[in-house]
């Protein structure tokens, strides 16, 4: 009954969804051909030119902003570059309209990559501080290198191009050219978060140290975020320049930047769409508020604090939501899911982990005193102590999270010491943490094909394998029927597990656990031991820290505890709960007489 | 003798100006340190500090698109001072509930663009308030300023460097030796432990933002009549000031105060032998690098995040 009922459903929503699209397509292909039928003025002209060639500009930010995070307060500079390549390409240097615009484009997108690279050190305060550096001292330079730049004063008659022969000089048709590049552009940024670039730049703001433990080279990811960005700016300012013919530096200021950044955060950072409708939006408000004389710019200010108030996804976050409501979640055919491979071919057999004298201190504090620990391969290893004794110290520098003071990390007999996290999972290492750490906004899916996508992963290329592989993950743990729902939605103990099919998804060699059972209640906790009984079973290598006695004893082939940084005891669980030491650092010291 | 006499000059103009950035750093820092987010509006206190008194010590020019009528005042210089910290405390309240206060469980970046849009709504009321036009403050004492060894000492730049030195100590006594500063302390270390001790934190931010307010808006008193009262001169300063914390050590009091001195010192010089138009890009010059060679300033410890 119930699935006739969706089987029913299914072909109505897609008919609605394909309505909607043609409907959505034809008036995007009717508006810039509107100049053609009715008479519009010059002015209204203009109105469409600037919305189009803005909104170029503002996809970027949808791409930055929206969909990797970073704070990027220089875009007014990025448009500027196209919009300067243009103007002194063709004029001063008698350079052929799509050469200049291409070396725009390439100055644009030099600049977005060196922005970009600051992020290795910097983010959020830094980055926005920075970029607003970068535009004030574009700024400076427009208005101040009169001999290049013709300085306050402008750079008027920039010329349409022409294309395959024909020249773009009536208005209307140039507005139906950059009408159809604004289209295609959209469409890109439409894609690109389902690609595996897209879904890196989305974990990397959802969760950047996440994204870098899963394989995600995150620095590499938001340097070409800013350089798309940048790019797309430079189309913007360049199409904008041959639009209006006239430029001044007055266009490419800070206040333009925080123009752009209102667009795409009024119309919702995470869609193009979004974008195309809040650029819109802005520039016929002026057009409306025309009453309101002086104190527009006063109520637009006030506008930006109600927006990041209320619609904290802008209109199309609010329409999105709204609709999201009506349509009922998918069901999944869970039964075709294959089974998760987990053999991985190791290089070296034994030992799989190995630490050389590991040290970590905090200025005085010596976390981590000289630890030799070693990790067979195929067995599960705990490591335990008392609060503060270093374990998660421990698993932070064997995962590169913090670089060790001094010693020596090898996994899989390939010494990692030196190696970023990323690197240390592109070569097999897994790891979930303490407090969960997922990707919020993303669906359980995609947070495990983030996992699954990490380099060198032995699965076949494609995105088919791709998602084959995070369902077989999600699976394994016994939810690939929520693969869908998002997992902030989702319950605290089914986030952990979502949490070890994302590393599980990774192919992994070594998984490391960081407190699985923390916040767990008994039941959940009976089903982790059973998990990890499981991928004992399948030979996997685990090593994990924990609290629980019950859940390490279970599960433990071998374990190492920790006091004070230095390990004070090593063995199989019988042995090592009972050795005296232990019982001294867990419940203090036995009085003398019981130690006699 | 002369080229010496001249380096010291430009010296002492470096410091006083700095102060004022360090006076606006500061703002910035002990927001920082309250509530982890930047405030974009805080150059604008300063704008505000000195359009107040502009109204206090001449009056309004009136708007008839806005029925404004315009009129004239004429405080005394103290009291239009006094009146100007009022205006500014209000200010500071009003940011507090109006600005972070809805957006305090948030993360920082919708609280910064907040900030920013706070910024565009203060500028841009001014602007329709007061017109465009930049004016004109008279300095607070009535000397032009003294001449010693050659060196020429504006009266002004004496008064600010004074009045920095008094809102130093007396910050470092109040946050040390006062309940309250401890109470202060306490919540920018920790907000719920501070709660569970029976603070009222949301108090202690709203009085840090009045604070800041008050800090800038002064900033923006003592140099109004150095530089001309405009709509746009806090966003430079604040642009400044941003540096300043980043060059000293993020969050870092007295990171800030060497931070926006030396930006000062620097700005100064370059100014003097290198360039004027491009005066305001040495001090982003010395923010990149800084970023670069030790990003977390001068004062700031290395943290790195706890997985």
């Amino acid at each position: 009954m119930n699935e006739a009922a969706v089987k029913n459903a299914a072909p109505a929503r897609a008919q609605n969804n394909v309505a909607g699209l043609l409907v959505l397509a034809l008036a995007a292909i009717a508006l810039p051909l509107i100049p053609f039928v009715l008479p519009v003025s010059d002015y209204v002209l203009n109105i469409f030119m600037n919305s189009i060639t803005y909104a170029m500009a503002v996809l970027g930010m949808v791409v930055v902003l929206g969909y990797t995070g970073q704070i990027n307060l220089a875009q007014a500079a990025f448009f500027g570059f196209g919009a300067y390549a243009v103007a002194l390409g063709t004029l001063t240097y008698g350079m052929h309209f799509w050469v200049s615009f291409a070396l725009g484009l390439v100055v644009a997108a030099v600049a977005g990559l060196v922005l970009g690279l600051t992020t290795l050190r910097l983010g959020g305060h830094y980055l926005a501080m920075i970029t607003i550096s970068f535009q004030q001292i574009f700024d400076l330079i427009i208005v101040n290198w009169i001999d290049l730049t013709h300085g306050p004063d402008g750079i008027a008659g920039i010329e349409p191009p022409s294309l395959f022969g024909f020249h773009l000089t009536d208005k209307r048709a140039y507005l139906v050219f950059c009408a159809v590049v604004l289209y295609l552009l959209i469409w890109f940024v439409w894609w690109l978060p389902s690609t595996r670039l897209g879904r890196a730049m989305r974990a990397v703001r959802d969760n950047e140290l996440a994204a870098e433990t899963i394989g995600v080279h995150t620095l590499r990811t938001k340097v070409i975020a800013f350089t798309m960005s940048a790019v797309l700016g430079g189309i913007g300012g360049a199409f904008y320049a041959a639009g209006f013919s006239y430029i001044s530096p007055d266009n490419f200021n800070f206040a333009r930047s925080v123009e752009f950044l209102t667009m795409v955060l009024l119309g919702g950072a995470q869609s193009p769409f979004g974008a195309a409708l809040g650029t819109v939006l802005l520039i016929l408000l002026p057009e409306w508020l025309r009453f309101l004389k002086n104190i527009y710019l006063a109520i637009y200010g006030i506008s930006v604090i109600l927006i990041m108030v209320f619609m904290p996804e802008g209109i199309w976050g609010l329409l999105r939501n709204s609709w999201n409501k009506v349509r009922k979640p998918r069901p999944l055919a869970v039964e075709s899911v294959p089974a998760l491979a987990l053999d991985i071919k190791l290089e070296h057999s034994t030992p799989m982990l190995k630490l050389e004298n590991l040290q970590k201190h905090f200025g005085g504090l010596k976390a981590v005193d000289g630890i030799d620990l070693e990790v067979a391969p195929g067995t599960v290893h705990a490591l335990i102590g008392p609060n503060g004794s270093g374990k998660t110290t421990s698993l932070n520098v064997v995962n590169g999270i913090y670089k060790p003071t001094a010693g020596k990390i090898a996994l899989d007999g390939i010494d990692v010491t030196n190696l970023k996290p990323h690197d240390r999972a592109g070569l097999g290492m897994g790891r979930t943490f303490q407090n969960i750490r997922l990707f919020q906004s993303m669906t359980a899916l995609e947070n495990v094909m983030v996992g699954a996508q990490r380099e060198n992963n032995p699965i076949e290329s494609g995105r088919e394998a791709l998602t084959q592989r995070a369902m077989a993950a999600l699976q394994f743990v016994g939810i690939a029927d929520r693969a869908h729902i998002v997992v902030r939605s989702l319950p605290y103990g089914t986030q952990r597990l979502v949490e070890i099919a994302r590393a599980l998804a990774g192919y992994p060699k070594l998984l490391l656990l960081d407190e699985p059972g923390a916040g767990l209640n008994q039941s959940e906790k009976q089903e982790l031991v059973g998990l990890l009984k499981r991928l004992r079973g399948h030979g996997l290598t685990i090593f994990l820290i924990d609290h629980d006695m019950g859940v390490v004893e279970k599960v433990s082939d071998k374990i190492t505890v920790l006091n004070f940084g230095k390990k004070i005891a090593e063995g199989t669980p019988q042995d090592v709960l009972r050795h005296p030491d232990v019982i001294a650092a867990y419940l203090g010291e036995a009085p003398a007489s019981g130690t006699a | 003798m002369e080229a010496l006499a001249n380096n010291l000059q430009v010296l002492f103009q470096g410091l006083a100006l700095g102060s004022i950035y360090a006076l606006v750093a500061l703002g910035f820092v002990l927001i920082i340190r309250a509530t982890n987010v930047v405030n974009f509006a805080q150059g604008d206190f300063a704008m505000l500090g000195a359009y107040a008194m502009v109204l206090f010590l001449v009056g309004l020019p009136g708007n008839a698109d806005l029925g404004i009528p315009g009129f004239e005042t004429g405080v005394p210089y103290w009291l239009a001072i006094i009146l100007s910290v009022v205006v500014m405390t209000l200010i500071g309240l009003a940011f507090n509930y109006g600005v972070y206060y809805p957006l305090r469980n948030r993360s920082f970046l919708p609280v910064l663009i907040s900030t920013l849009g706070a910024s565009i709504f203060l500028q841009n009321t001014i602007l329709a308030i007061f017109n465009p036009q930049p004016r004109p403050l008279e300095k607070l004492l009535s000397s032009d300023g003294v001449t010693i060894g050659g060196v020429f000492l504006d009266s002004q730049y004496l008064v600010i460097l004074v009045f920095t030195v008094c809102a130093v100590a007396f910050q470092y006594f109040f946050f040390e030796h006062t309940l309250l500063g401890k109470k202060l302390q306490a919540t920018s270390q920790d907000k719920d432990m501070a709660r569970l001790l029976g603070i009222p934190v949301a108090l202690m931010i709203a009085i840090t933002f009045i604070y800041s307010s008050v800090l800038g808006g002064m900033a923006g008193i003592l140099i109004a009549p150095i530089l001309f009262v405009s709509i746009g001169m806090g966003s430079i300063i604040a642009l400044k000031a941003f540096a300043a914390t980043i060059i000293g050590g993020f969050g870092d009091v007295a990171g800030a105060i060497v931070g926006g001195i030396i930006i000062g010192v620097i700005e100064s010089f370059a100014a003097y032998y290198i360039s004027v138009p491009y005066k305001d890009a040495y001090a982003f010059l010395a923010l990149f690098l800084v970023l670069l060679f030790r990003p977390q300033g001068i004062f700031g410890e290395k943290v790195s995040e706890k997985a």
